[in-house]
């Protein structure tokens, strides 16, 4: 089982994000259960949700642990909540920066997903959409296929620009 | 149709197969989905039925009892406080003997205000006459919502069902649904005692001293043959549809010492649970209870038991502990977890196995026993 998490602030598009990837995921053939933590969180404040991802039916509901995969669509979060708690060893890390995280020790990976949005022109209410372009960059690093991607993308979005988006972050990130 | 959907899209999704012709409902967290998504499926045309956006769950029950009484399938959803506040129409349903469905996406009941999972609020409908069922996946979610109608309606029960799943913890949770063409699966609406507009006359008269206890006895012979009825509805579901349900799903159990027995996500956890204990040699099975009205028989000679409540009577002890204990005469290790939402992993319920106190009463998290 793939344990993935994600980190956002409210209204950002975190738990979005992790119904796109499951979608993503399931397109491939996978299980996928996506799990969005609903805490009294508001607009702006930090939120969390979680993807797990199998070749078996997943039958855990509690939250992740011990994520094989932290996504960090906001990195001004970490300064108030600790990104890495309980990263599995081995395990990736995936920020939306233009710069790599200083002092990562396990696998990191970095890509501007705010500037391709904003390429793209895909803002709602002021704020960058990030989680379209993320799942370029999940497909990317072979957590999902692109065609899944893009096709999750389509069933969940109209505006052909969210594919776009995607296909920018698979091309910008290093992997 | 292979999909990926939550909980309560889920339930929504089989609602709109089961065509009611009534859907009264009023919304609140987390439940709220399932009535906004029916909402949808009306305006859309998608789906023939009159949509009452009323004004309480008070009145919401009561229009699903005046259109059911009138002769047609109807539906509503609720959680929590909205179910409490239904309360003496949840008694009505049952006593006038009408086929009403009603999701209850198990809430906890403030203060303090908490709309995560819990079964409390099910529970203090427990003895309403409304059969009771408990769903543990998305799937489960569909198919009990789509029995539940078969259930109800049919002759030997003609009582309301309610299908419950965990706020959030299923509501909200996105699983792989397949949903089926349900052909004839459900026969046209039939209601032996439906208002005849041609023909008026009084509903629900006094019914005095002489009478009163022959209709609760009536009651209580439908709850017993829905029992059969239950079993042949769930065998004919997997005879057309390929899966399989009953009163309870085991897992592991036949050569088990030790038995969790726990309702909906976490009778689903704790069968991972179980594999990790199996792992050490811990011979555990899991026993996820479904069906709580009518209670089933269970079969537990021999077995620890581990009861997980998500629920508790005060002043008494878990409700599903003391039904096993009642039923079984087994005293199990009562184990209180999952309160409001509170956070229990399967590695959490591997360690109520391995710390078994049978016959004691723990709450997951306090340290203090009074």
């Amino acid at each position: 089982m793939y344990e993935i998490r994600i980190h956002s602030r409210g209204g950002q598009g975190g738990v979005t994000a992790a119904k796109l990837l499951a979608l993503a995921a399931f397109r491939d053939g996978k299980y996928a259960t996506a799990c969005p933590f609903y805490g009294a969180e508001r607009r702006g404040a930090p939120v969390v949700s979680f993807v797990r991802i199998d070749d078996e039916p997943i039958k855990i509901y509690s939250q992740i642990h011990e994520p094989d995969l932290v996504i960090v669509l906001d990195t001004s979060i970490m300064d108030v909540v600790d990104v890495l708690q309980g990263l599995k060893a081995g395990g990736t890390v995936l920020l939306n920066s233009a710069h790599p995280l200083p002092g990562c020790n396990g696998t990191c990976r970095n890509v501007d997903l705010t500037g391709i949005a904003l390429g793209e022109n895909l803002v709602v209410a002021g704020s960058p959409i990030l989680n379209t372009p993320v799942l370029g960059a999940l497909a990317k690093m072979s957590i999902v296929t692109l065609p899944s991607a893009e096709q999750a993308i389509r069933e969940m979005f109209a505006d052909e620009r969210n594919v776009k988006a995607a296909e920018a972050a698979y091309e910008e990130l290093k992997v | 149709m292979l999909t990926i959907a939550t909980g309560n899209k889920a339930v929504a999704t089989a609602v709109k197969a089961a065509r009611p012709g009534v859907i009264a409902a009023y919304p609140i967290t987390p439940q709220t989905e399932i009535v906004e998504q029916l909402a949808e499926y009306v305006s859309a045309g998608d789906l023939e039925s009159r949509y009452i956006p009323v004004e309480s769950e008070h009145s919401a029950m009561a229009a699903c009892i005046g259109a059911s009484a009138g002769g047609v399938r109807t539906f509503t959803a609720t959680s929590s406080h909205g179910l409490l506040y239904m309360h003496e129409m949840v008694h009505w349903a049952a006593g006038a003997r009408l086929p009403i469905v009603m999701a209850n996406v198990n809430r906890a009941l403030g203060p303090g205000w908490n709309t995560w999972a819990e079964h409390t609020d099910a529970f203090s409908q427990r003895d309403t006459g409304w059969l009771q069922v408990f769903v543990g996946t998305v799937q489960e979610a569909y198919d009990a919502t789509l029995m539940a109608f078969k259930i109800a309606e049919d002759e030997r029960v003609l009582l309301p069902v309610m299908v419950n799943l965990d706020g959030f913890a299923l509501s909200h949770i996105m699983q792989s649904l397949e949903t089926v063409e349900i052909g004839d699966f459900l026969p046209a609406y039939h209601l032996p005692h439906a208002i005849d507009t041609e023909n008026p006359c009084v509903y629900g008269p006094m019914t005095g001293p002489a009478d009163y206890f022959r209709f609760r006895w009536d009651i209580e012979r439908s709850m017993r043959d829905a029992r059969g009825v239950i079993a042949d509805v769930e065998r004919e579901f997997a005879e057309r549809f390929g899966r399989s349900y009953g009163p309870t799903e085991d897992y592991r159990c036949e050569d088990a010492d030790v038995v969790v027995i726990a309702m909906g996500t976490l009778g689903k956890e704790a069968e991972v649970a179980v594999d990790r204990l199996r792992d050490e040699g811990i011979k555990a099975g899991s026993m996820r209870l479904r069906w709580f009205r009518p209670f089933p028989d269970l079969d537990l000679a021999g077995r620890e038991v581990v009861v997980i409540d998500r629920d508790y009577s005060f002043g008494f002890g878990g409700v599903v502990a003391h039904s096993i204990r009642s039923k079984t005469g087994i005293a199990p290790y009562s184990v209180i977890a999952g309160l409001g939402g509170q956070e229990v992993t399967y590695n959490d319920i591997a360690d109520f196995v391995r710390n078994r106190h049978p016959g004691e009463e723990t709450w997951f998290g306090v340290s203090d026993h009074v």
